[in-house]
């Protein structure tokens, strides 16, 4: 075996298909949007409890985000449309 | 306690609007049509709200892709819950069903409304004489609407 420095190309990665840092959906405080609606979407879209969707509700509106789902990224993207369709602020990153 | 929409012993929801509230929601679902079909606007924040991009500002191109992938669909049930509101507007009665479209189809009516009003969450109300108050009035009557459906919703 040849322990000689060789100069290797490595492949570059393409972040869509890294398998091992998940996709987050993250949902943003807006003022439009109402807490009751909020925490009526996250019970409905995920089946949540009324008091884990009211928590996640709760840190939207204090700390203007929160983690509601994590995941490949296509079911990301499945979840980021779901929240889009029903009007709230949604998008989508790899977990840091 | 919801107040416009009662639950009633066989599951349906009784409406409890005026004539008055009902050509209203009626002219708004109009409105909201003419912006969504057709020539849309793209440049126009209202619009832009109700399709947001999916990832954040550094990924245009997977942006433009969700959007691709994405937009029609958002229409089509966007376009569909406003059909349901306006085919059961004048009705006594609807189903949960169409209640669930009569939520949705309020929030994006509060959605473009707050928008261009370019509501803040402590803005209670506007004096008046701004030009402005004719539609904040509407757009918190449409907050105390949809405020209601969820009661109502979650009544049991």
């Amino acid at each position: 075996m040849s322990t000689a420095p060789v100069e290797i190309d490595l492949p570059e990665i393409d972040e869509s298909t890294t398998v091992d840092r998940p996709w987050i959906v993250i949902v943003w405080n807006d003022p439009i949007n109402l807490m009751s609606y909020v925490t009526f979407v996250l019970q409905k879209l995920f089946g949540y409890s009324l008091e884990k969707a009211t928590k996640l509700m709760l840190q939207v509106h204090n700390e203007g985000r929160a983690v509601v789902s994590s995941g490949t990224r296509e079911s990301c993207e499945m979840d980021v449309y779901r929240l889009h369709q029903h009007g709230l602020w949604a998008t989508m990153e790899h977990e840091s | 306690m919801s107040v416009w929409f009662k639950r009633t012993r066989t599951g349906t929801f009784r409406l409890k609007l005026g004539r008055e509230e009902r050509e209203a929601l009626r002219w708004l679902c109009g409105q909201m049509r003419e912006l969504l079909a057709g020539d849309v606007d793209e440049g126009d924040p209202a619009v832009a709200r109700l399709f947001p991009p999916a990832y954040g500002p550094d990924h245009e191109d997977k942006n433009a892709e969700y959007s691709r992938l994405m937009r029609d669909e958002l229409l089509t049930g966007r376009l569909g819950a406003l059909e349901v509101v306006a085919e059961s507007v004048d009705a006594s009665e609807v189903t949960e069903e169409q209640l669930v479209a009569w939520m949705g189809a309020l929030n994006d009516i509060r959605l473009v409304l707050g928008t261009r009003l370019e509501v803040t969450e402590d803005m209670e109300e506007v004096p008046d004489d701004d030009p402005r108050a004719p539609m904040f009035g509407l757009y918190q009557y449409l907050t105390w609407l949809q405020s209601d459906v969820i009661d109502a919703l979650q009544e049991v």
